[in-house]
């Protein structure tokens, strides 16, 4: 393996890179001025510009997560039935862009037959976004690309069609961070314990007024412990969100038996229809259970057909729980309403029914 | 290189079932690199105990203090010896990625032979943020690692305090919809930053993100300090041989029930082919012979629906630009927070444009790094101080657009009322 040089190389500080040479060159000819698209197939987008040229993506999930060689494996696909552009989604599915309708059929061949799914277009379960677990970050309290591959496996055939009432986005994250972001279904672990202190180790590792500052309902305090300066936490106070712990990793929050997942639904970005929305919380202590994860996939696979089921045609989740009502939600999901629910953060009571509306 | 594997079985479930196995990868790269059969066993050793083993450090090239993402493992034996001693160091490599995240695959494989020879030859295709991560690499090995990759046009994205990675959506490459030139855009705001997202010195976060349409592909209002969404001022345009082929193929009860009972402002209505008119605020399209839409453009919020159902028979306007929306992050510290509207409507058609939108992003980092206190996001910050002194503190007139309602308390000394009312209308008079 290479070495680093003896006198440092200076950067090139380039910033952004240039996207014009690796652009398709019908994406180059007719940018900004594209007219139209269908989609002929799940997992395939045809663009038409008023130019009149058309161009086919063909698009295919991927474990995100990739070793070169899957890469390169990509790469041969790219060059030789497609047109060696490739570009990725938000959601780390590759597509395949083609100036020819003959080469559609061929390159999803070939894509199938080394493994990658065809789909994630249209009202498809598309790729679930998701962030870094056990393989890399330093906070993780369970892992996201072996969660995500156990749940993909099961939402397959949502990803090859396009049956949903309208496109649905997961998102999953290791801790409430949240690094997976805003999604229909979002997967988040949800510690249920006050962090474990070593003592020992705080007044070495970190700043202590840095961690008080951090926790957002002031349940830390600078305390003497064993006559060491260390920190001490309210536990009454504390509502279990981790936020010490990236600072002040003695501030052990992760718990292989009471750190747990909770469901939520509903968030959307998209400004069609009604405003974009937050995600709500709709189910919670769900045990963290590699490497499959099978209750998580139960109650997410659960919401998700409920939804199928009884929204209509370009409801969103959240267009749907907004008609048929919270209550209605629960109890077609056959999820419990627990107390636990009932936001009681600042700004909640924006969240509570204050009006006679009421289904029955 | 046959460096022997360690036991997996809990990881080997995860090579079973039709999606695509990055278990399978890291045992293929395995094959060829010591890291990755260590890396294997931690991982498998997390699987087990459900703990994370990695803490982070400083690690950096050469000029930067940021963009690396540093790992050491904590999984050490009784001496402190590092049980999986060739995945020890484990650093990752955030760059940012070009607007649209397109390649050729001819970069692709530059890229992986490169980080063949200096990392593990694990690459994520990408980061939540953006960023193309090149996953484990020894500290000894990344400034070489990162020379590689900066020779080849690519440079380190952001991490800790700093401007970080942004992106852009597909847009004008290859969507109808875009309003903007994005990646252009993207690409002008984020490398007027550079020395902030590569030297972090800010009180902390600041993300930028760029969706051509309120589609919002990129979810840049829940996820970005700063929003850039396309929009348009003028009256959406139609296509009468696209909206007839729409209907021929929906009839009029999809039209009812999933156009124009969908509007969230009711501006569109459903008239008789031969009433139909279009005016000056209106847009009209006739779907068949008895059958036309008729929009009333004043009162479309510009939400995308009926663009998104009838693609191409409507489309966004001619006069072109974006809205810009301040403050979208996740829970911590004070909970989420949607970006909102402080700027309802900018053009973006030219570089002049582009760079009175960099001059006010500069003009909003700025206020940043003075006011917000450490670890406050933009939007935590504007929560405390009140809008109004954000936008004073960044020179930016108030508009009721900013708002969804004016206030509902009484709580606010109005004695200068008059002398507001007077500048406004002084300021009115001179614009015209
Ligand atoms: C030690 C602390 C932290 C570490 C190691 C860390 C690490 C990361 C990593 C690795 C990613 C990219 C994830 C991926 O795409 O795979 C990420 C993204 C993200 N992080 Fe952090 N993070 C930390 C703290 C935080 C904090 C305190 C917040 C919020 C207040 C935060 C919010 C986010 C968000 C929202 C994203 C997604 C980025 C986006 O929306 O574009 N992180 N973080
Ligand atoms: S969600 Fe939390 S644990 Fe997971 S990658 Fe993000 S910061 Fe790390
Ligand atoms: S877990 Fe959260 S609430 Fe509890 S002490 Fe830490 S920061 Fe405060
Ligand atoms: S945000 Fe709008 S312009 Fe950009 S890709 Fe999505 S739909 Fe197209
Ligand atoms: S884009 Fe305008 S007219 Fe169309 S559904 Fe949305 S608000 Fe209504």
């Amino acid at each position: 393996m290479a070495t680093a040089t003896a006198t440092p190389r200076r950067a090139i500080e380039c910033g952004v890179p240039d996207n014009t040479s690796f652009l398709h060159p019908v994406l180059k000819r007719n940018y900004g001025n594209w007219k139209y698209h269908d989609r002929p197939r799940p997992g395939v987008l045809h663009h038409v510009s008023h130019s009149g040229e058309e161009v086919w993506s063909v698009r295919a999930g991927t474990q995100r997560q990739m070793d070169v060689h899957t890469i390169r494996t990509l790469c041969d696909i790219a060059d030789t039935y497609a047109e060696g552009h490739v570009r990725f989604t938000i959601r780390s599915n590759i597509e395949f862009m083609v100036g020819e309708e003959s080469k559609v059929a061929p390159l999803v061949e070939a894509l199938t037959k080394a493994g990658f799914p065809v789909g994630g277009t249209g009202n498809s379960v598309s790729m679930i976004a998701h962030t870094q677990g056990w393989l890399h970050c330093d906070i993780p309290g369970t892992d996201a690309s072996g969660a995500v591959k156990a749940l993909m496996d099961e939402l397959y055939h949502e990803f090859i069609r396009e049956d949903m009432p309208n496109r649905v986005h997961l998102s999953t994250s290791c801790c409430e961070i949240n690094c997976g972001g805003q999604a229909d279904i979002a997967i988040i672990i949800q510690h249920t314990k006050p962090p474990k202190i070593n003592h020992d180790l705080v007044a070495n590792v970190c700043e202590r007024p840095a961690v008080v500052a951090r926790c957002p309902v002031a349940a830390i305090r600078p305390a003497l412990v064993n006559g060491k300066p260390s920190l001490e936490v309210d536990e009454k106070k504390c509502i279990c969100c981790g936020a010490c712990y990236p600072p002040c990793p003695p501030m052990q929050i992760n718990d292989p038996e009471n750190s747990k997942f909770a469901i939520w639904v509903g968030g959307k970005n998209s400004n069609a229809r009604g405003k974009p929305t937050f995600m709500k919380m709709v189910a919670s202590g769900i045990p963290n259970h590699p490497p499959r994860w099978p209750e998580v996939s139960e109650i997410v696979k659960k919401i998700l057909y409920t939804y199928k089921e009884d929204a209509r045609p370009w409801e969103r989740l959240s267009d749907w729980v907004e008609r048929i009502g919270w209550p209605r939600f629960f109890e077609k999901t056959g999820l419990p309403f627990t107390k636990y629910l009932i936001d009681d953060w600042r700004g909640s009571r924006a969240s509570l029914n204050a009006s006679a509306h009421i289904r029955f | 290189m046959d460096k022997k594997m360690h036991p997996t079985p809990m990881l080997d479930e995860l090579e079973s079932g039709p999606w695509p196995s990055f278990v399978t990868g890291l045992k293929r790269l395995a094959g060829e690199n010591p890291m990755v059969v260590d890396l294997l066993g931690q991982l498998e050793t997390s699987y087990r105990t459900r703990k994370g083993y990695w803490k982070g450090g400083t690690v950096s090239v050469f000029g930067y203090g940021g963009g690396i993402i540093p790992r050491f493992t904590e999984l050490k034996d009784a001496d402190g010896k590092p049980q999986f001693p060739d995945a020890a160091e484990f650093h990752t490599l955030r760059v940012m990625p070009p607007a649209g995240m397109h390649y050729s695959t001819d970069i692709l494989r530059k890229l992986c032979d490169s980080w063949e020879r200096h990392g593990s030859g694990l690459i994520a295709f990408h980061g939540q943020s953006g960023d193309i991560m090149f996953q484990g690499v020894r500290s000894e090995n990344v400034q070489a690692a990162f020379d590689e990759i900066n020779e080849l046009g690519f440079d380190l994205g952001g991490a800790g305090p700093a401007v970080r990675t942004s992106m852009s959506c597909v847009g004008a490459s290859r969507c109808e919809q875009s309003c903007y030139d994005e990646g252009k855009t993207h690409r002008t705001v984020i490398n007027s930053f550079l020395d902030d997202i590569h030297r972090p010195s800010l009180p902390y976060k600041f993300k930028f993100k760029f969706s051509g349409c309120p589609n919002d592909c990129m979810n840049s209002i829940q996820r970005s300090d700063m929003a850039v969404i396309g929009t348009w001022r003028d009256n959406i345009r139609t296509d009468e041989a696209l909206a007839r082929k729409y209907f021929a193929a929906h009839g009029l009860n999809d039209l009812v029930n999933d156009v124009v009972n969908r509007c969230p402002t009711k501006a569109i209505r459903l008239v008789k082919a031969t009433e139909a008119k279009a005016g000056p605020s209106v847009s009209m399209v006739k779907l068949s012979d008895e059958h036309a839409l008729e929009i009333e453009n004043r009162d479309c919020v510009r939400c995308m629906h009926c663009i998104n159902v009838i693609t191409g028979g409507l489309a966004p306007g001619a006069d072109k630009g974006a809205t810009i929306l301040v403050g979208g992050k996740r829970t911590l510290k004070i909970g989420d927070l949607m970006g909102t509207v402080v700027v309802p409507f900018m053009k973006l058609a030219t570089d002049e444009d582009r760079e009175k939108l960099v001059d006010l992003a500069k003009r909003i980092v700025d206020f940043f790094a003075e006011n917000a206190l450490e670890h406050e996001r933009i939007g935590e910050t504007i929560e405390r101080i009140g809008l109004v002194n954000f936008l004073e503190g960044v020179e930016l007139e108030i508009d009721a657009n900013m708002v969804a309602t004016p206030r509902t308390n009484p709580y606010v000394r109005t004695d200068g009322w008059d002398e507001e009312v007077a500048r406004i209308n002084a300021k009115k008079s001179q614009a015209a």
